[in-house]
């Protein structure tokens, strides 16, 4: 095994199935560079056309919230129900609102 | 109980996802990269049965096809790779396990492909058996495995249809094409039923598989249901299964088949099949021709890497 080859960064893919939709997370691959992890995205992602556009970033480069506190992490949103339309009452008639 | 472990078990039992950066039990981890890697070490090796057809499909049509088929494969085996990576291991080391033979893959692969037949015979009872399989697979406990699983699924009932479709050819063909796609059958009908693994009372590991859901069904349940799908199957092709203990049981509903020879199956396993020898050569020397294109790659991408710095 080379040491080049034991270099090529991992990149994660993300594809936009088609204009109109955000890029979403299809996987992960090793290439050298950013051009090549975007051909081999293509090759390897998009063989029946599930993409018209393809993001590669090094998967080095994501932050990610802890898994370990995520219940912590996200409490702050789980005790404000009156964040959501369906907390609020609507006199019965009442349209467009 | 540590927390962890206590989400983990209210996670499975809840049937939702563990996802790569949760704790998990070490055996579940271990369990899983070594489904994962021997599943991507399959979909590699499974390349070369019918790649070495490629080049003597009999049509332009046919040969797209195969070349298509065959990228699939590949596409499998580096999504496969890509979801045991997930789990903390490295791509490369998983491959060097599998050049020095401390890693399997599915047997079925060490068999030959002496006619064209083979490569419909692979499509509607390897591939087929392999589907039978993998669908409940989509629906593993482990989130980036069963995501591989649903790319490929879909994409393996292309390889199927292609082969049923080759075979349905043939065996409408001439006499001797008849006969070329029930020799085929024949060959692959028994080792296509050993791809289901051991029977259950012989196949220590499935209990615990089962309980952590990253398995839905037992091997004998797989098994027979993949002999109930394909009866018809083979009757509207024209051809044959070679079993004369295949017959129609009422009561259990189901059809019942002859006993499976697996002294033939670890046989295999163990090495001693047909083409498990040229079959890792192949794939040794594939790696190491290829290294001077994975280095030129590098080479290249540290020389612009170089350049952007100085600009």
């Amino acid at each position: 095994m080379s040491e080049a080859e034991r270099g090529w960064p991992l990149w994660e893919v993300f594809v936009r199935p088609r204009r109109g939709l955000a890029h979403t997370h299809a996987g992960s691959l090793h290439a050298p560079d950013a051009e090549l992890a975007l051909r081999n995205a293509r090759d390897l992602f998009t063989r029946r056309g599930e993409g018209v556009s393809i993001w590669v970033v090094p998967a080095a480069a994501v932050s990610a919230s802890s898994p370990d506190e995520r219940d912590p992490f996200f409490r702050p949103a789980a005790d404000k129900p009156y964040r959501h339309p369906t907390f609020y009452e609507v006199p019965e008639g009442v349209r467009h609102l | 109980m540590e927390p962890g472990r206590e989400r983990f078990e209210r996670t499975i039992a809840a049937d939702e996802r563990i996802e790569p950066r949760d704790w998990m039990p070490d055996a579940y981890r271990a369990t899983l990269v070594r489904q994962i890697a021997q599943h991507a070490h399959s979909e590699i090796i499974g390349m070369q049965p019918e790649g070495s057809w490629i080049t003597r499909a009999p049509s332009l049509r046919r040969k797209a096809i195969l070349i298509a088929k065959v990228q699939d494969e590949a596409g499998h085996g580096l999504y496969l790779y890509g979801a045991a990576e997930t789990l903390g291991v490295d791509r490369d080391e998983l491959l060097d396990k599998l050049h020095s033979g401390r890693h399997k893959y599915s047997s079925i692969f060490n068999y030959p492909t002496p006619t064209w037949a083979d490569v419909g015979a692979i499509g509607w009872l390897v591939d087929g058996a392999a589907i039978t399989n993998q669908v409940p697979l989509c629906r593993c406990s482990y989130g980036p495995y069963a995501r591989a699983m649903v790319r490929i699924c879909k994409e393996e009932s292309f390889h199927q249809r292609q082969g049923y479709e080759l075979l349905l050819t043939l065996s409408r063909g001439t006499p001797e094409q008849h006969a070329m796609a029930q020799d085929a059958v024949d060959r692959w009908w028994w080792p296509s039923l050993m791809m289901f693994g051991p029977p259950d009372d012989a196949s220590p590991r499935s209990a615990r598989s089962m309980a952590w859901k990253i398995k839905r069904h037992s091997n004998d349940e797989l098994r027979q249901r993949f002999v109930d799908i394909c009866v018809d199957q083979a009757a509207a092709l024209g051809l044959t299964l070679p079993d004369p203990d295949l017959r129609w049981n009422e009561e259990r509903g189901h059809w019942d088949f002859g006993a499976i020879d697996w002294d033939e199956f670890h046989a295999v396993l163990r090495g001693e099949g047909p083409c498990n020898e040229e079959r890792l050569t192949r794939r040794r020397r594939a790696h190491d021709e290829g290294a001077w294109v994975r280095e030129a790659a590098a080479a290249y991408a540290d020389k612009r890497a170089g350049v952007g710095a100085a600009a």
